[in-house]
């Protein structure tokens, strides 16, 4: 069991040089059989772990992790947090997300840093204007905190942006959520991992999972590096190898897998305190706790799992970020990555049931499905427990595609993260 | 006091060109050849900076781009560098730079007192605090963040232009030490396209640092300027110093950054501040050399402790001593060298503790001979000094190193030289996805494999001896350039013979011992930068982050701004040591572009300011701008959004353009709507499965409108195609999507239809488009051809025509998205100006009035025409839109199965409408949201939202376009927008075309 962490534990275990701070997490071997088995240990599994053992009681889980906890997308991504989505039912998938992020270092008691500090996009041009007021009136309607900024307001919040925009494409106005933000990736993911753990969810790393035994149409569990391991139920929750996991359980999703990259400048003393987003431009910077701008690029354009980018996309990228902030351009690039994202025709996620009973599936999170770890956890392990979807993801089914009930949210926004 | 530590003589320095500069405000002096570390350390300057955490000083560690301590701010304003390496920065004239991440300086620095904290902030410690009171992280968070960051951005627009451009090679050599020089002379020898890139400002690698070395019995400098000169003779050769190729990519894509002129007082104005190379090399050959590792023992951090091989450096290459009394700690026999030659340049040795039992091999024997004291199978198990190392304590190590026995002893210094071994730099060859493995006798990562058309030299390849070095690097040149396809005519000449001398061997230590218990005093760090010890990693693994990930992530490890070069490979040992598995198990994290830091403005190059995308201007642009209109952004295109007269705002503009058309005569600049060229046999085929409707029956000399679906059923784009001829048709798309169209459309030809006879041309730029529209617009154009037969009967609404207008070549189609009669006249586009010209003076009589693109969207939607992109959004099906009468009901067409789909047939799908506010006056404002009931507070159920919203001169009132939840079986019906200023808007859903539904004016 795990200690609570708090100032108190922390000067107690300093009087200790630290020598007693137990594992935040057990490294089991797997048990013969579980009732759930998660596949996937980042963000949006672990969370579905948790919620599964938290509010639904299902203690008896295997979560299995490939490689190592957070090692995908979680750990990969610029995490911008947000919740003013466009269709009504994203927004509402979203905002329950904003609901849970705004008490989860309380609730696992690890601090994920959620720094409410606000997400503004810009819009460049008459259409973005239209767009941006289409989705804040939305977003007024529907409950969710949103601002749309004029010019001098969006000067007056951020300072060293250069509104013309070297003249190319001039800020004409911006769409404010202050309660979105960003957290700290790793610390979301092991938050999960730690309160799962103590909750008695079993957490398998450097394990992949190979393949699935299915009889009759119904999962009977999952091959893994470890061995066969019996579930009554499969969550799988692989992000960019989603279409590797459906290959493997026999059906077919309608994700493609594009590398999507992201780096960072060097350390520098605070000049941003906010989150800047444009889709004309394409560019997405925050500053990070450490002083690092983080820095958002655009997806390659083709398939592909090399977990890196191409370069032209930095220079499109850095380009950008050169024009809105001018005083950046002497300014370092000091680490670049990519993740590999998946990516649905409508840009809205799948959560739900499969072709293949007992197994479910939560994928197609794409460019931004950082935002939604806590929502996604929590109506996942919803759907999972109660065999049906929850109302928050009955729209996202992968169903939809086949009906038509789309959720196209590149459309009016054109905003990836 | 100027410059006491500089040698008498020696050096790669011009003595005759003395420099000064200032350092934290104090005026100092140095010599051309210095880098700002070498000047310092002249001058008896160790202390720097200030560690990241805890605000320890820190000083002068390396003499290269692996530095983790000195880092340093340049200039100031504008033109200002943070976190520059004082080991890479040249010392020129005027130079100004200073410590970073301390207040008030760098002597005396309030935040030292983390340091004072430090057990109370443990790796991770922000992890497990801070969430008291909840609402407090904001503030807690403000002040850890303005602890945080190192040095400053800089103030202002960069007053700088950076540069980019593109190279291929047969051979790219990156690194110019022996390896390096060998490689490129001999690829180069063959006849290959070869370049050879160097970070430093001038070649020699390794070989500039090192005193009394050989190659053919020659000082191995000179063979460096033999070969130098060689490769500046060769004729296919390019040697860029000052260049930092900091990334591989795949298929053999290297990016490199030169830095031009950083190091220039007075730039030429011509000269870029720094260049991106874009390299595509048929083969690569790494010689990017090895990096040296320091030991990881108690207090390992202060000023005064510094890399053997980077005292070496600074004696012979710069002649400086770094220090009159010198300890020097190691685990080889390589650093001896080190000890050697500040014995010999007047260096007090106190001490040389080795780790080694019984030290051998050639250096440490000279050591001997020379009478240096050795304590052999000693360890440092501390120092001493606040701002520069005083004195270390030095105790015997056990047997197997892992604890020390006896009493320490303690000697005092100024200077504390230390290595652990060395670590090939193979960022690169990782980043191409190459393999590396451990070597246990070598104690380090080397190169397995290559994956892609890459080589490997020199001690970068882990072979560390000189004449090995020259060897390899003479055989890897001339394979790659065999491998490049250059038939090897090699002028081959014998390798130079040289010493093959090593560091080896060795006793790998990761974590040296100490009196107390690690973590229970002192700190021993493994990386400097990020502050991070190894008790930080013991604690790491001890809470379960056991994955070499893990630790990295959550103990900051290698994550600064030097990536861990020097640290990496020592946290490695420690933690496999930990976790009781080999250290080829726990592996490296991965190694990340860019080697070395890039400037951003590097990759934007010359593409800022206007140039960031291009501006896409029609042949009638200058005419635009004369006549004053103002301009909106479509796509890369600029169109002219209205042209205000004085006194007028858009609305009163617009008013005056619309009525305008509606009277008399109006014209607008319609190059911008995507053109393209379809021809070939199967031509009516490919139309009629791209668009909608049906197309095989069209006669020549006809226009149809078509409706182009996505796969999914979804609208997405529109515009009046004509046929040409039996195999020939124009086809015309909205300005914005003309690329996605051809892209679409080549995309099911390239891939799904390869069996249809079909071309596409994008023709867009060269035809220039004046679109006449109003009532004079048949009376105009009659007056300004004489070919042309323009009656409704010969040229009716919806046919095409080819004939002269103003005497140029002309075709003209008579179509019309204003609803009134119009053509659009089509000239190459170099007359297009021309014939503008002409129509606006032809049509003064008329009072021809030019109008922009806001007046357009007010003529369309009073029509009820949907612009794709604003009515649609990619959700929206023709079906929505009421337009199911051009959605053919016969023949399969791209997007059709989609539309079968249940729920595309859904009767409570948002529907196209007309929206009539129920006060004739009031605007709504576009974008608002429609709901059936307003609610005192949200969230309230919405409908639909307001698509497009204009005050319409010709009605007289406001009119809206908007699409509802089953608006088609509503029109009649109230509904509301609530507003954001807290008005309730009523209107009522209609038809959405407001004027002349019978379509008259448009056909008379
Ligand atoms: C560069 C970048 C920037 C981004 N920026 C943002 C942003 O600003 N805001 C935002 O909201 N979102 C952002 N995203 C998207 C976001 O990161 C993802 O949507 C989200 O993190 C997905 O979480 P996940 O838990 O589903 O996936 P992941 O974190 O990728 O986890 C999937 C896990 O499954 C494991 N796995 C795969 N195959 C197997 C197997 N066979 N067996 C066992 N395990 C397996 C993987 O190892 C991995 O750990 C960004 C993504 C990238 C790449």
């Amino acid at each position: 069991m795990s200690a609570r962490y708090s100032i108190f534990s922390l000067i107690r275990n300093a009087l200790a040089y630290h020598e007693d701070w137990p594992a935040a997490w057990r490294s089991p071997e797997p048990k013969p059989a579980y009732d759930v088995v998660i596949v996937g240990g980042g963000g949006h599994g672990l969370a579905t772990a948790y919620y599964l053992a938290k509010e639904l009681g299902v203690r008896n889980v295997a979560l299995i992790e490939r490689g190592w906890l957070g090692g995908g997308n979680t750990g990969r991504n610029t995490t911008i947090v947000r919740s003013n989505y466009l269709w009504d039912e994203s927004a509402a998938l979203y905002e329950h997300s904003m609901k849970l992020w705004e008490g989860l270092s309380q609730d696992l008691n690890y601090n994920v840093m959620f720094s409410q500090r606000g997400v503004l996009s810009l819009a460049h041009n008459q259409h973005d204007l239209r767009a941006q007021s289409r989705q804040s009136n939305a977003n007024r309607l529907g409950g969710i905190d949103s601002e749309l900024l004029t010019p001098a307001q969006i000067k007056a919040f951020v300072p060293i942006m250069d509104l013309r925009a070297g003249g190319r494409y001039p800020v004409l106005g911006g769409a404010l959520q202050r309660r979105g933000g960003t957290a700290r990736h790793d610390a979301v993911a092991w938050g999960y991992a730690r309160a799962a753990d103590a909750l008695g969810v079993d957490i398998i790393q450097e394990s992949p999972v190979t393949g699935f035994r299915i009889d009759n149409g119904r999962v009977q569990g999952v091959e893994t590096a470890k061995g066969f391991i019996q579930a009554d139920k499969v969550g799988i929750v692989v992000a960019g190898h989603s279409g590797v996991m459906a290959d493997l359980a026999g059906f077919r999703l309608p994700v493609t897998s594009q590398p999507l990259q992201a780096l960072v400048s060097e350390p520098i003393k605070p000049v941003l305190d906010t989150v800047i987003m444009s889709g004309a431009v394409h560019a997405y910077i925050s500053q990070s706790d450490k002083g690092e701008l983080v820095i958002g690029a655009g997806a390659d354009r083709y398939v592909g799992y090399g977990q890196r980018g191409s370069m032209q996309v930095s220079e499109d990228t850095l380009g950008a970020i050169c024009e809105l902030f001018p005083s950046f351009r002497r300014l370092r690039m000091m680490r670049q990555w990519g993740g590999i994202v998946d990516i649905c025709p409508d840009a809205s996620p799948i959560i739900g049931k499969t072709p293949v009973e007992g197994m479910f599936i939560n994928c197609g999170w794409g460019t931004g499905g950082f935002k939604a770890t806590p929502g996604s956890g929590w109506v996942f392990a919803q759907t999972i427990a109660h065999d049906r979807p929850h109302d928050l993801n009955a729209a996202f089914s992968l169903d939809r595609f086949r009906t038509g009930y789309i959720i196209d949210e590149h459309g009016a926004a054109g905003v990836a993260h | 006091m100027s410059q006491r530590y500089r040698l008498p003589d020696g050096g790669r320095i011009d003595r005759t060109a003395p420099l000064n500069f200032r350092f934290n405000g104090t005026a100092l002096r140095g010599y051309v050849g210095d880098t700002l570390a070498s000047a310092l350390l002249s001058n008896g300057i160790h202390l720097v900076g200030r560690s990241f955490k805890y605000h320890r000083p820190r000083g002068i560690f390396s003499a290269g781009a692996e530095e983790p301590n000195a880092l340093v701010q340049l200039g100031t304003g504008a033109r200002s560098d943070p976190n520059m390496h004082a080991t890479q920065v040249e010392l020129i004239e005027g130079l100004k730079a200073r410590s970073q991440n301390c207040w008030p300086s760098v002597d005396f620095d309030i935040s030292a007192i983390n340091d004072r904290l430090s057990r109370f902030m443990p790796s991770g410690f922000y992890y497990k605090t801070f969430m008291w009171p909840a609402a407090f992280w904001m503030r807690y968070e403000y002040i850890i963040r303005h602890a945080a960051g190192l040095g400053t951005a800089p103030t202002g627009r960069d007053p700088d232009y950076n540069d980019k451009t593109f190279a291929h090679c047969d051979v790219l050599v990156v690194g110019a030490g022996p390896a390096g020089l060998a490689a490129a002379l001999s690829a180069a020898r063959t006849g290959a396209r070869v370049i050879l890139v160097e970070q430093d400002a001038e070649v020699g690698g390794a070989l500039l640092g090192l005193a009394g070395e050989k190659i053919g019995g020659k000082p191995a400098l000179d063979w460096v300027a033999a070969a130098r000169a060689e490769l500046v003779e060769s004729a296919d050769v390019r040697i860029l110093t000052r260049t930092t190729a900091y990334g591989y990519f795949d298929h053999n894509f290297v990016g490199l950054l030169e830095r031009l002129t950083d190091h220039i007082v007075d730039p030429p104005a011509h000269l870029p501040r720094h260049r991106l190379w874009k390299v595509r090399a048929k083969q690569v050959v790494l010689a990017t050399g090895a990096i040296e590792r320091p030991l990881v023992f108690r207090d390992n951090d202060r000023p005064g402790i510094m890399l053997a091989g980077a005292c070496q450096t600074y004696l012979n290459r710069y002649a400086v001593k770094a220090g009159q009394k010198a300890v020097l700690f190691a685990n080889n026999d390589g650093a001896y060298a080190t000890a050697n030659d500040l014995a010999a340049a007047g260096v007090k040795i106190a001490a040389i503790v080795d780790t080694r039992p019984n030290p051998e091999g050639p250096h440490s024997e000279r050591a001997e001979s020379a009478g240096l004291p050795v304590l052999a199978g000693h360890a440092i198990v501390g120092t001493t000094g606040d701002k520069r190392v005083r004195q270390v304590r030095i105790a015997r190590l056990n047997d197997d190193g892992s604890a020390i026995t006896g009493e320490a002893q303690e000697v005092d210094c100024d200077l504390l030289a230390v290595s652990g071994g060395w670590n090939p730099a193979v960022h690169l060859l990782s980043q191409a996805r190459g393999k590396i493995r451990f070597d246990e006798e070598r104690g380090t990562f080397v190169p397995m494999q290559t994956e892609q058309a890459t080589h490997v030299a020199g001690a970068c390849n882990g072979s560390f001896g000189l004449a090995s070095c020259l060897t390899e690097g003479f055989a890897t040149g001339e394979t790659a350039a065999k491998a490049a396809g250059l038939s090897s005519k090699s002028r081959r000449k014998k390798t130079p013979a040289a010493s093959n001398e090593t560091f080896l061997p060795a006793r790998w230590t990761w974590l040296v011992p100490s009196e107390t218990p690690l973590g229970r005093g002192g700190k021993h760090f493994v990386d400097l930068q990020s502050d991070v010890t190894a008790a930080d990693l013991k604690l790491a693994i001890r809470e379960g982050y056991r994955s070499i990930e893990h630790v990295k992530r959550y103990t900051t490890t290698g994550m600064g701004t030097d990536q861990g070069k020097t640290g990496n490979v020592n946290a490695i040992g420690i933690i496999a040591d930990t976790l009781d598995r080999p250290i080829a198990e726990v592996g490296v994290t991965t190694f990340r572009p860019p080697y070395t830091p890039v400037t951003f403005g590097a990759f934007a190059g010359r593409d800022v300011d206007d140039l960031l995308d291009p501006i896409r201007k029609t042949p009638m642009h200058g005419w635009h701008e004369r006549a004053g209109a103002l301009f909106e952004d479509v796509g890369q295109w600029r169109r002219p959004w209205y042209y205000p007269r004085a006194g007028e705002d858009l609305h009163k503009a617009v008013a005056r353009e619309v009525a305008a058309v509606r009277t008399s005569l109006g014209v607008v600049d319609a190059s911008t709507l995507g053109k393209i060229d379809i021809r070939g046999k199967d031509a009516a085929t490919f139309l009629n499965r791209i668009y909608t409707n049906a197309w095989s029956k069209l006669e020549i000399g006809k226009c149809r409108y078509g409706l182009m679906l996505g796969e999914n059923g979804m609208v997405m784009d529109d515009g009046v195609t004509a046929r040409l001829g039996e195999y020939q048709f124009l086809m015309t798309t909205t300005t914005g999507n003309a690329a996605a169209v051809l892209q679409h459309m080549e995309e099911f030809l390239q891939t799904e239809w390869t069996d249809l006879d079909v071309q596409l041309t994008s023709v867009t730029e060269q035809f220039a488009t004046i679109s006449l529209a109003g009532p004079n617009a048949r009376r105009l154009l009659s007056e300004m051809t004489h070919d042309i037969e323009l009656s409704p009967n010969a040229l009716p609404h919806m046919a095409f025509t080819e004939g002269t207008v103003a005497s140029v070549p002309a075709r003209v189609f008579r179509i019309s998205f204003t609803g009134e009669m119009s053509y659009e006249i089509n000239v190459p586009a170099s007359y297009g100006m021309a014939v503008w010209q002409a129509v606006l003076t032809a049509g003064e009589r008329y009072d021809i009035t030019p109008y922009g693109t806001e007046a357009m969207h007010v003529l369309r939607a009073e029509k009820g025409y949907i612009i794709v992109g604003q009515e649609t959004d990619g959700s929206v099906t023709p079906v929505d839109l009421g337009m199911d009468w051009v959605v053919s009901k016969k023949k399969d067409f791209v997007g059709r199965r989609s539309l079968a789909r249940p729920d595309m047939l859904k009767p409570d799908r948002k529907q196209l409408v007309g929206l009539l506010t129920d006060d004739p006056q009031v605007v709504l404002p576009e974008g608002a949201q429609l709901v059936e009931r307003a609610l005192p507070n949200p969230p309230m159920p919405m409908i639909g939202y307001v698509t497009s919203s204009y005050g319409s001169p010709n009605l007289g009132r406001s009119i809206a376009l908007a699409l509802v939840k089953g608006g088609l079986a509503r029109k009649g019906e109230t509904i509301f927008a609530p507003l954001a200023d807290g008005r309730v808007v009523p209107c009522t859903m209609t038809d959405p075309v407001f004027l002349d539904p019978e379509g008259e004016r448009l056909r008379g």
